[in-house]
Formats: structure tokens, sequence, C-alpha cells
């Protein structure tokens, strides 16, 4: 009975495509707007992936990675003071524009470093090493970067020239050598990377009155995180959040501040209700023309059970094969948007689980209309 | 001498049975103690004016309808005192269908249209499509099994569907109308089927029907006006008479 009712549902080809194609839509719309908002969201806590800390400091006040609200440079010292704390580092972060050797500026990142430890340099290296950085004028920047400072280059038979590992920039009058290149996550304001120490950052930044953007650091082992937060934040009165906590602080931030989400929300709403329709009127149609096929099914000796199993299946499988193509052509799509690089794409495996869930659901629904339709109907209707 | 046939036994037997429809001023009493009875391999007829009750009394004694009060007893069940599955199940096992419309399914093929009854019993895929074609091939249908039924002609369509009826060896087949659908020539042959399936002795056959040019198919004939049966005309001579009578 259940190959039959494939068969029934095969057979009726137009209005089946109709249904898949409404599930499909669906599905793309809920999979892919929501992949890019994760991916832009993971572009706004990008400190986090260049610089792994357990353990962020900052201002009472502030609640984002990209928040300016510096601390005194003496701050390093009460946090390294507080009792549980292994080590504790500097960490500047600021964008500011860079002039390029033809005098064009470019927008970028700065970060400074703790230069004796280093503390927060990016994980990878792709070219030149990270310990040149304790040289006089160097930084380390990505590959985005790179690309940034070679737009506009010429060689001197004007040719175009690509700046690479020991070209110099200019960053604020002062020169600065590039010793490394460095994996890194894009950044949500869009610049490159550039990493150097905490003293020279500082003097290539426009001179502010305090400059320390965050503290880094890391409590004594046998403690957890939480415990050490607890306790700077007890003893200094700044805030101190483990990194998953700053994360979800980040990403909680821009989520109340900014219409993402909400236009990301409502698209995806949509999404869902328009495939929910079109795929409820649809299966509905289809139930309401084979009514007659139904009720001489239930004249001949099937039972309501069996016609529901029957419905269950037509509607579950028209769901199940509209969300495979959705989310096939959706991670089709984008792959296609990772290679453009211009958005962020980030799809947390909960999200096609939940895209999954509303599709059952929206078959789920439209096979209980059809079933309560087909279990009210009269077997004796096949005799009119 | 031979010995004379051993008398049949009643397979269908209805007494008293009321139906109306609506309720209040609207209400309308479709059979009025009706009693009603057909045998074990003999094929009845049910005959009358249009509206009096006939596809009424069919589906209640096919259990797809349920009667207000009386008798009814399809091989010794009472209908009334099963519960709607046990009614159901009981339609699946001992009853098959021909209807005026044909009812094929028209996105299966004409094999799986024939299955369908095996089918709703739980029987195999391929058991049930083994004796689907041999039920095909009873009724003269033995190629095209694999088309829709929308390419066969009405009267194919109706060979197939009484194959369906057939598959599943019910004891009682219920017919409304089965050549209404159908020119006269594809009439005879349906009816010439449904005489042959007849000749079984555990089989009852009961066949509502309009056309006078069937009537001679009939070993008896039950005649109804506005809910009542009026006479049931038991030999050929009087059947005969009907069939000049309406002629
Ligand atoms: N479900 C129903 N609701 C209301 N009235 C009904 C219903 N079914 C049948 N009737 C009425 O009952 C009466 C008898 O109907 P039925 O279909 O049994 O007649 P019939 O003898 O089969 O007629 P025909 O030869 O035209 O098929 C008709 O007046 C019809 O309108
Ligand atoms: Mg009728």
């Amino acid at each position: 009975m259940i190959r039959l009712a494939l068969k029934m549902l095969f057979g009726d080809r137009g209005k089946y495509l109709l249904l898949v194609s409404g599930l499909t839509f669906s599905t793309l719309l809920m999979t892919q707007f929501p992949s890019v908002f994760c991916g832009l969201m993971t572009w706004t806590y990008a400190n986090m992936f260049n610089s792994r800390s357990h353990i962020w400091v900052m201002d009472p006040k502030a609640e984002q990675s990209l928040d300016s609200k510096p601390l005194r440079d003496t701050d390093v010292n009460r946090v390294r003071s507080v009792a549980g704390v292994a080590w504790a580092a500097p960490y500047f972060q600021g964008t500011l524009q860079a002039r390029m050797p033809d005098g064009n500026f470019k927008l970028v990142t700065l970060v400074g470093l703790d230069a004796t430890t280093l503390a927060g340099a990016p994980a990878l290296l792709l070219q030149g090493s990270l310990d040149e950085l304790r040289l006089p004028n160097t930084i380390i920047t990505d590959e985005f970067g790179l690309d940034r400072f070679s737009e506009g280059q010429r060689n001197p038979d004007g040719s175009p020239r690509r700046i690479g590992i020991g070209d110099t920039i200019e960053i604020n009058d002062r020169e600065a050598r590039i010793v490394g290149v460095a994996k890194t996550r894009r950044s949500f304001t869009g610049g490159p990377f550039v990493f150097t120490t905490y003293d020279r950052a500082v003097l290539y930044a426009p001179q502010q009155r305090k400059m320390l953007t965050f503290i880094l650091a890391a409590g004594e082992p046998g403690l957890s995180d939480e415990e050490v937060c607890r306790r700077i934040a007890a003893e200094t009165g700044l805030r101190a959040l483990t990194e998953e906590e700053f994360r979800w602080s980040t990403i909680w931030w821009y989520v109340r501040n900014t219409g993402i989400p909400f236009a990301i929300g409502s698209i995806v709403l949509i999404g869902a209700i328009v495939g929910m329709l079109i795929a409820a009127q649809t299966f509905h149609a289809f139930v309401l023309e084979n009514l007659r096929n139904f009720a001489a099914l239930k004249a001949m000796g099937a039972s309501n059970g069996r016609l529901t199993a029957m419905l269950a299946v037509q509607s579950l499988t028209t769901g199940l094969i509209g969300y495979g193509i959705g989310a096939g052509v959706a991670s089709v799509v984008l792959r296609f948007f990772v290679r453009l690089g211009k958005v962020g794409v980030y799809t947390p495996w909960q999200l096609p689980v939940a895209v999954l869930g509303v599709i059952l659901l929206i078959s789920g629904f439209s096979a209980l209309l059809g079933i309560i339709r087909v279990t009210r109907t009269e077997p004796a209707i096949v005799f009119r | 001498m031979p010995d004379p046939l051993p008398p049949s036994r009643p397979a269908i037997t209805v007494r008293q049975l009321d139906k109306s429809f609506g309720e209040g001023d609207a209400r309308i009493d479709v059979l009025k103690r009706v009693d009603f009875s057909a045998c074990e391999g003999e094929m009845m007829f049910l005959v009358g004016p249009s509206g009096c009750g006939k596809t009424t009394l069919l589906s209640i004694i096919a259990g797809t309808l349920a009667g207000d009060a009386g008798e009814i007893d399809v091989l010794g069940q009472s209908l009334p005192r099963l519960t709607r599955a046990e009614v159901t199940a009981f339609r699946a096992r001992y009853i098959g269908f021909v209807f005026q419309q044909f009812n094929l399914i028209p996105t299966l093929t004409v094999l799986e249209n024939v299955a369908v009854p095996l089918l709703i019993q739980g029987a195999p895929m391929r058991t049930a499509l083994a004796r689907a074609q041999e039920s095909l091939a009873r009724v003269g249908i033995p190629e095209k099994v694999r088309e829709h039924p929308g390419r066969l002609s009405g009267g194919q369509q109706q060979r197939v569907a009484i194959a369906r009826a057939l598959v599943h060896e019910p004891r009682v087949i219920i017919c409304d109308e089965p050549t209404a659908s159908l020119d006269r020539e594809n009439g005879q042959r349906v009816m010439a089927l449904l005489r042959d399936v007849a000749r079984d002795p555990r089989r009852c056959v009961v066949v509502v029907t309009h056309d006078p040019r069937t009537y001679p198919f009939a070993d008896r004939m039950s005649e109804m006006e506005d809910g009542r049966i009026l006479r049931v005309l038991q030999t050929p001579a009087e059947i005969g008479a009907a069939h000049t009578e309406k002629l």
C-alpha cells in the first residue's frame, strides 16, 4: 500500500513538482539567509579567532569585541596580581588608516600584542616568522592585507606589483615592514588585520589618553576560567569574560543593537510561510483530487489507519525530497558565496536540523489536513 | 432421475430495514421496512425508478453505509453488531465492488489497480501482482496491464474493475449500474462476464441496473419503488415478461 501511495503521488507529476518546489524554496530561504547571518556574526568576533585567549578583560561597560572603551596601562598589573591569574598581557585593537607607498590610504584593523610573550598572536602563519615581530618597525598582516596593499601598486616598468614579505608600508608616517602573513578570519569592519607589538601599535595609532583595549589573561592550572574571571572582576572592578562568554556577549550585542537579525528573521519567516502555504495548499488539492480514489479504497476495505499511513508517507516523502533538494541547492549557492568572498557564511549544524524540523512540521500539517478530510469521507460516495 | 439441486443458502438477508437522511422537515425516508434476500450461486438484480433507494440499499448491504433499524445479515454475519473497524475488515475480505464510474485510480497501472484489494488485505506486492495478472486474464485483458486505465476504453476499464472485484475471491459482489457508462455491446459483454462469475455456487452477485436489455442475465429480480420492495420475480418467464414490458 505504501508503494501504491508513492505511485499515486508521483503519478500526478505537475502537482508533485509544485509540492516539492514549494518545500525546496522554503528550505533554501530558511538555510541560506541564516547561514549568511551566522557568517556575518562570526565576523563580529573575528579577533577571538585570530587571537586566542582563555580570558578577556575589558572596561566594565564594554560588551562586544569591537568596543573601544580603553583601560589604563596599569590595569594589566592589577589583573596580574589577582590570585589565580597565571599571566596577563596587554592587547591593543583599533581601526585606522594605513598609508601605502603610493600615498593612498587603506583601512586596517591594527592589533598590538605584548612584546615579550606575543600573547594573542595568530596561530597560523602562512609566510614569515612570528619572532621577527620583535625586530624594529615590523608587522604581520594577512592575505587580505596583501591584496589590499597591492591594489594600484606598479613596478618601475608599469606592471602590477604584488606587495609581500619585506615590503614596507607606512602607518601614520611610521615605517612598517611586513615580516609575516597570517591566516585570519575577516573582521566585521572590513579591513585586513595588521599585527605588531603593543608598544609599536600605540605609536602607529593616533595618540589618546588611554590606549589599552583589552587585557588577555589565563588562570593557574586547576582553576576554571569562570572562577578566575569572577576573581578578576571582584578585585579589579573590570569586566572579565571567558572566550566563550565574550563571543556570545558580542553576538547578542549585534542581535540587540542592529536590524540584521530582524531583517534575516523576516525573510526566514516569509520563506517558512510561503513554503507552508504552497505545500499545504498543493497537498490539499492533491487530496481533494484523489478524494474519490481514497473513498474507493475505503469502500474496498482500507481502514482509516491505512489511509492515514498512506497520506503521511505521501506528505513526508515530498517533505524530505523538497528538503534534500533545497539543502543541496543551498549548499551550492553558499559555496558560491564563499568563493565570492563578499559575505560570510557559517552554517552551524543546528540550522539544517531546525530547517528539517520546520519542513517536517509543514509536511505533517499538510498530511493532517488531508487525513482529517479523508477519514471524514463516507466510502458510500463512490456509488454516486 | 438426477437429484434436485440442493436449496441454495441465503448470502444476504435484509429484514425491516429503515433508512432516512436529514432531520426534521428536511428528513426523507429512503428505505421503508425493506425485506430483501439474495442467495449463494445466484445473480440477483435490483431494479426500480431513479431515486427509489437502490444505491442506498446496496451501500447498506456492502457496509459502506449504516442502516437506521432492521436486520442486515451478510454471509451469516450481522453487520449492525459489528464495529466500524470490523465492518471495514469484513468488506475487505468478503465483498467485491463494481461501480458505475469504474473508480480505477488513474495514476496506477491497470495491474496495480487490480492488485489493490489484495494489498489492502496485506498481501505482499509480488503475490498481489501475480494474482492480479490471473484475474485480468480471466476478464480477457491479459495485455495492456502496464498501461494506465485512462488509455483503455470504457468497456475495457469496466472489465478491469471486474478483475479488481474478483481478485481476492470475495463471496459477495456488489455492482451498481455496471453497464450505465457503456455502450450496448460492451454492456452485454460485461454482463456476460458477471453472469459467469455468479456461476460459482459459493458466490452471490447483486446488480443494480436501469437497463432492461440486461434483464435476461438475471436469476431473480427484486423490483423496488419508493423505498419498498414491490415484488421479487422468481422465474425466467416472469423476468422475460418484465423485460418485454420495459422495452
Ligand atoms: N447521503 C444522502 N443524503 C441525503 N439524501 C440522500 C443521500 N443519499 C441518497 N439520498 C436520497 O435518497 C434517495 C434515494 O437515493 P438512491 O441513490 O438510493 O436512489 P437510486 O435508486 O440509487 O437512484 P438512481 O437510480 O438515480 O441511482 C434520493 O432521493 C436521494 O436524493
Ligand atoms: Mg443509484
